[in-house]
């Protein structure tokens, strides 16, 4: 398994200040802290309800030349019952899991495919955001360029399907360094 | 979230561009909107200070120019034109949108600055060359570079470009925060040439105009917002889909030689603008708003106003020669320690070539004030209409969708 390391510095900075547990947030891979456990407050999505009842706003996919980037938004689950996103799947890359950022038990945020999916409850959003749960593009089929649209599907456990489209944009947050197992060379993932 | 807290769209343009409007005596609002959209806004916004961004025009035209202005002059990176072009107006009118309702723009890394958007508009214009390039529809704005006036001291720094974005804003901190996130997403994409920081003084008279750097009332000749006149001036109509709804729109960076200014009495500046400094008021009598008598002789016969004087040379000789001025005041302070200072002279016609240039020409070939001013920047572009929700400004011109 592929696993994604961030330092222990921002974890620090992160314990400082609560005003600095945004930056942290948004700028690096892994703030446990920042749940998207879907108890967070959300706005009233204003996007087209499937028949699933689950919709997706705001999403946003990270501009990347070749190799990982990760697709961001909320997903706001409208139905009456609970649902779990299962898998995500994009033409844009060869390979989509649902990732999730956590403490592997020594300070080090480990970025890992999430076991069973992102739960929502009824009613509740789940919020995909840099350094926190995200869908993962392993590896893109061509350069996602500033302004592209890429197209997305989220599979439910119900066997529901929800399409959305998401804009590319440039972001150099969330600078995750890509350390494969037993390997000392960490790659990059920047966008352009 | 409660209920209280979410305000539709349609409600918050129409009460927050009336409320805006009512902060200019006289001023009336005409910003035409596309409805029916429920966005949310976010708690704490204030409804009063959020222009609607989607609209038959775009934003930042027909509304009283608030305290400040970031004009940012970007020229496309690559050769190519279209593509790039539609991806970059994909994503800067998505953070328009955004921004301009106190919501955070898509992977903005600052998202709480956004929140109160203190009348933030985002414009966005096309230099000649792009319209050149683009060709078809695009090349049938007619718009073109202004030709050289006799006064020009153009310096390049200031020159033509691609693109144009200008940000207005009654609030400097949210001004800074819409400015960094629209030139973040352009990076990939263009170049910022320049950056043209102004501001406003005033509102100093009961028609809402300010003051410049000289002191004069400046900007008083402007059709009424929601006016048939403004319609007439500015927008562009009886045109093909992608271009009737704009404008045109040229900002000349006015270099104003102020330790010279200094030694000119107060006589001597009333005679030079043909205007009152302490109101605005024609030196003919009355009130700012008042005609200018350029017939009037004093007791010695000599005209009241004199012929070279600034208003009796900058004012319409036909009513072709109308448009709307939305000037911002600059200063740039010089690593030597001195200070340039000017006008950002913006003005907005829906033809400049009919419009501007003949006033322009006059005031070049013979104007009192030319003693203590220097045009050093010029640059013209087409403002596309305004788009509607799902797409971008300059879509139908670029063609795709966002």
């Amino acid at each position: 398994m592929h696993v994604f390391t961030r330092t222990r510095l921002a974890r620090r900075v992160g314990a400082l200040a609560a005003a600095l547990a945004l930056v942290v947030s948004v700028s690096a891979c892994g703030n446990t802290d920042s749940t998207g456990d879907g108890d967070k407050a959300t706005d009233t999505p204003s996007g087209s309800t499937t028949e699933s009842g689950v919709v997706v706003k705001d999403a946003w996919v990270k501009a990347v030349k070749s190799g990982m980037t990760g697709a961001f938004g909320e997903i706001t689950n409208n139905s009456d019952a609970d649902v779990t996103v299962v898998s995500a799947t994009s033409d844009a890359a060869k390979m989509v899991e649902l990732h999730e950022v956590v403490d592997d038990g020594s300070g080090t945020m480990v970025m890992q495919p999430k076991k069973g999916g992102f739960p929502i409850p009824a009613g509740e959003t789940y919020t995909l955001e840099p350094g926190a749960d995200h869908i993962m593009f392993m590896d893109v089929t061509k350069a996602l360029k500033p302004g592209d649209t890429v197209s997305l599907t989220l599979k439910l456990d119900n066997g529901d399907t929800v399409k959305f489209d998401a804009p590319v944009k440039p972001f150099t947050g969330a600078q995750e360094n890509y350390q494969p197992s037993g390997s000392m060379s960490p790659g990059d993932m920047s966008s352009e | 979230m409660t209920d209280t807290s979410r305000v539709g769209r349609r409600h918050f343009v129409q009460t927050g561009v009336a409320a805006l409007g009512g902060a200019v005596v006289g001023a009336g609002v005409g910003h035409q909107v596309w409805g029916a959209d429920t966005t949310a806004i976010r708690p704490g916004a204030d409804t009063s200070d959020i222009v609607a961004f989607y609209g038959i025009h775009q934003a930042g035209v027909e509304t009283p120019p608030p305290a400040y202005a970031a004009f940012v002059g970007l020229d496309l990176a690559g050769r190519m034109v279209r593509d790039p072009l539609r991806r970059l107006l994909t994503l800067l009118s998505d953070d328009a949108a955004r921004l301009t309702q106190g919501q955070a723009a898509l992977a903005d890394t600052e998202p709480e600055s956004a929140a109160l958007p203190q009348a933030l508009t985002v414009t966005f214009g096309l230099g000649p060359r792009v319209l050149r390039a683009l060709g078809g529809q695009a090349a049938d704005v007619g718009l073109r570079e202004l030709p050289a006036f006799s006064v020009d001291r153009l310096q390049d720094r200031w020159g033509q470009t691609d693109l144009l974005v200008q940000l207005r804003c009654a609030d400097p901190f949210v001004l800074a925060h819409a400015r960094r996130v629209i030139t973040k997403d352009t990076r990939s994409l263009a170049r910022v040439r320049w950056v043209q920081e102004g501001f406003r003084g005033g509102p100093v008279t009961p028609a809402g105009t300010g003051r410049n750097l000289m002191g004069q009332v400046d900007g008083t000749v402007n059709p009424g917002f929601g006016s048939a006149a403004f319609a007439r001036q500015v927008w562009i109509d009886d045109a093909p889909a992608g271009i009737e709804g704009g404008t045109c729109v040229v900002l000349r960076r006015i270099e104003m030689l102020l330790d010279r200014w200094d030694k000119v009495d107060r006589a001597g500046r009333e005679f030079t603008i043909g205007r009152r400094l302490a109101d605005g008021a024609p030196l003919t009598g009355g009130s700012e708003l008042d005609p200018v008598d350029l017939t009037a002789k004093d007791k010695y016969g000599f005209p009241v106003i004199d012929q070279a004087s600034h208003v009796a040379r900058a004012h319409h000789r036909t009513p072709a020669e109308k448009f709307l001025r939305a000037p911002y005041n600059y200063t740039l302070d010089r690593p030597d320690g001195t200070t340039e200072a000017g006008l950002l002279f913006a003005a907005y016609a829906a033809d400049l070539d009919r419009q501007f240039v003949p006033v322009q020409r006059r005031i070049a070939a013979e104007d009192r004030l030319n003693l203590w001013v220097v045009p050093i920047g010029s640059a013209v572009y087409f403002l596309p209409p305004g788009c509607r929700e799902g797409e971008f400004v300059g879509q139908s011109l670029l063609g795709g969708s966002r």
